[in-house]
């Protein structure tokens, strides 16, 4: 057999352990298996790509092998749980970065047959297009993820989304652009220059579609960077003639659009208006004031104790601030203690709680919470008018009332966890301040709720202590 | 390109809707997980900054393919390590 077929089969291989091994992550019981089998396709790949016999030296290889294995597995290993989300990104956007480079590279060696391109005699191409668009979508990812990724780390210049005037219209140009080189590639025979020229253009619109997205929009960025970079590797795929690129590049480009569309939907926005648009508080919607205005009441530990000691069932409802205070490990030891009183006790988890896709799961799961007693909206929403407490921690859109009675309001439609329904709500809060979306939430004021002001940490510590009295 | 174009077109939209399948299939308690297992899967862009690192094409050629091989090998080791760490702590009662 040539060797290149024992090659091609070894890439099939390859592929159909991706395809298991996503396959795995259907159930969190065989998920460890599934990624290891994942894992053993890309060893795999690599293996068999060593042993192509136009390798003319291995030192180069070596020292890019040993340089990505220190830094990935140093990242992998101490990564806090709760900046996963940036983590992430900074690998979705080297994975889009890695194809930018591929394709130029390839660019650089290709010698095409048959005549050069002319504006007379256009020649299109199939290698030259797809290494455009692998340039495209992977300085796009590649950039639009260090951006995601300084917003998640919260640097402090990448705080505010810096709006300048007009800033559509650049992006709408830097696009005109990009579509007209894509569309004039065919006659004109620089590639290279055409080539790095498209990759600089896209990384200017990478950063700037990015830059002016909030932090509660993040989970939508995330899988849809993810999704690039995925069609990214199967742009490459087509550059190389590779059938593994393009069937791993394609799985995943699938699996960031599907979440992509959940996040969307969760949030009852369009991605149209998740990357261009701006959330504003409609007119007539009631200030803060109106809202508030007197109806407010505040809790202690000691209360909330009490209000636990006679309930049968509770749920706690975490949001993004649970992340930020490291709550995730109290919470945990709250819902011990709360199960050895014989309360049942559930987690109502919204799907873009957090800053990505099942960010609250890991946290809590880390916490050593069993996955059981996470809840998705549909399952749990049903539930709240038979449950006595509900804990909300660090949320505060997604359980605000308004999505369901005002159509005005900036989060009119949006699916929100129907806590108002429980006997009593506790939300567990540093002041009354606005979630991201920046309009008051009337739960707080509403009859059955009470305010538990402070740091989630600090809260939770002093009511398992109170609890424990 | 050793590989005809429509062939390519083939697999791709083949693979597109064997991932529709199996994603939609995946419970969002796992969604973290799955974002970066999948990351992990698209570094298999490796293999051709493997071979562009490797092949003598010249040193420009070389160089953007020893880049290749650090950005994607970051992104294959980081990618499957993290997931497992991850994975190990979704625990049964």
């Amino acid at each position: 057999m040539q060797q290149t077929t024992i090659i091609n089969l070894a890439y099939l291989l390859a592929a159909v352990l991706f395809i298991l091994g996503l396959k795995g992550l259907t159930h969190p019981r065989t998920a460890v298996r599934g990624n290891l089998l994942g894992a053993l396709g890309m060893l795999l790949a690599i293996v068999v790509t060593l042993l192509n016999q136009d390798i003319i030296g291995y030192e180069l290889i070596a020292i890019g092998l040993a340089i990505g294995v220190t830094i990935g597995a140093v990242l992998a290993v101490k990564i806090q749980m709760t900046a996963m989300p940036q983590l992430v990104a900074l690998f979705n956007g080297f994975g889009g970065g890695a194809s930018v480079l591929v394709a130029g590279a390839e660019l650089f060696i290709y010698q095409p047959e048959g005549p050069t391109p002319h504006w007379t005699t256009p020649v299109v191409d199939p290698l030259v297009i797809s290494a455009l668009l692998a340039g495209l979508i992977g300085a796009v990812t590649f950039w639009g993820s260090l951006v995601a990724f300084a917003k998640l780390q919260e640097f402090q210049a990448f705080r505010k989304p810096y709006l300048f005037p007009g800033r559509q219209v650049v992006n709408a140009l830097l696009a005109l652009v990009v579509l007209a080189m894509l569309v004039g590639a065919p006659f004109c025979p620089a590639d290279n220059a055409v080539y790095w020229l498209l990759v600089l253009v896209a990384s200017v619109l990478g950063v700037l579609l990015v830059n002016p997205i909030g932090g509660a929009d993040m989970p939508v960025v995330i899988a849809l960077l993810n999704s690039y970079s995925g069609l990214a590797a199967s742009a490459t795929g087509f550059v190389l003639g590779n059938t593994v690129l393009i069937i791993a590049g394609s799985l995943v480009g699938a699996s960031g659009l599907i979440l992509t569309n959940i996040m969307c939907k969760a949030m009852n926005r369009s991605l149209a208006h998740v990357l261009f648009g701006v959330l504003e508080a409609g007119e007539g919607s009631a200030t803060a004031d109106e809202v508030y205005g007197g109806r407010v009441k505040a809790t202690s530990a000691e209360e909330v104790a009490m209000l636990f000691e006679s309930a049968r069932r509770a749920v706690i409802v975490p949001g993004y601030g649970m992340a930020v205070a490291q709550a995730q490990h109290i919470v945990r030891e709250l819902m011990e203690v709360l199960q050895n009183k014989g309360i049942e006790v559930e987690f109502a988890i919204h799907p873009v709680a957090g800053r990505m896709p099942g960010h609250m799961n890991v946290l809590l799961a880390e916490a050593e919470v069993p996955y059981e007693q996470l809840k998705e909206m549909d399952a749990i929403n049903p539930t709240f008018p038979q449950t006595d407490v509900v804990l909300v921690i660090g949320a505060n859109d997604v359980v605000n009332p308004v999505a369901r009675t005002d159509p005005k309001s900036p989060i009119a439609g949006m699916p929100i966890l129907d806590v108002d329904k429980a006997r009593t709500v506790v939300v567990v809060k540093r002041s009354l301040s606005p979630g991201f979306a920046g309009i008051p939430n009337p739960l707080f004021a509403a009859d059955n709720c009470l305010m538990f002001f402070g740091d989630g940490k600090k809260a939770m510590m002093d009511l398992v202590a109170a609890l424990k009295a | 390109m050793g590989l005809d174009l429509i062939t390519g077109l083939t697999i791709f939209v083949l693979a597109v809707f064997v991932g529709f399948e199996i994603i939609t299939k995946i419970p969002p308690t796992l969604h973290t997980p799955l974002m970066s297992g999948s990351n992990a899967i698209s570094g298999i862009t490796l293999v051709g900054a493997l071979l562009a690192a490797g092949i003598d094409h010249g040193a420009l050629a070389r160089t953007l393919g020893t880049l290749a091989v650090i950005l994607a090998t970051v992104n294959v080791v980081g990618g499957f390590l993290v997931t497992h760490r991850m994975l190990g702590m979704f625990r049964r009662k």
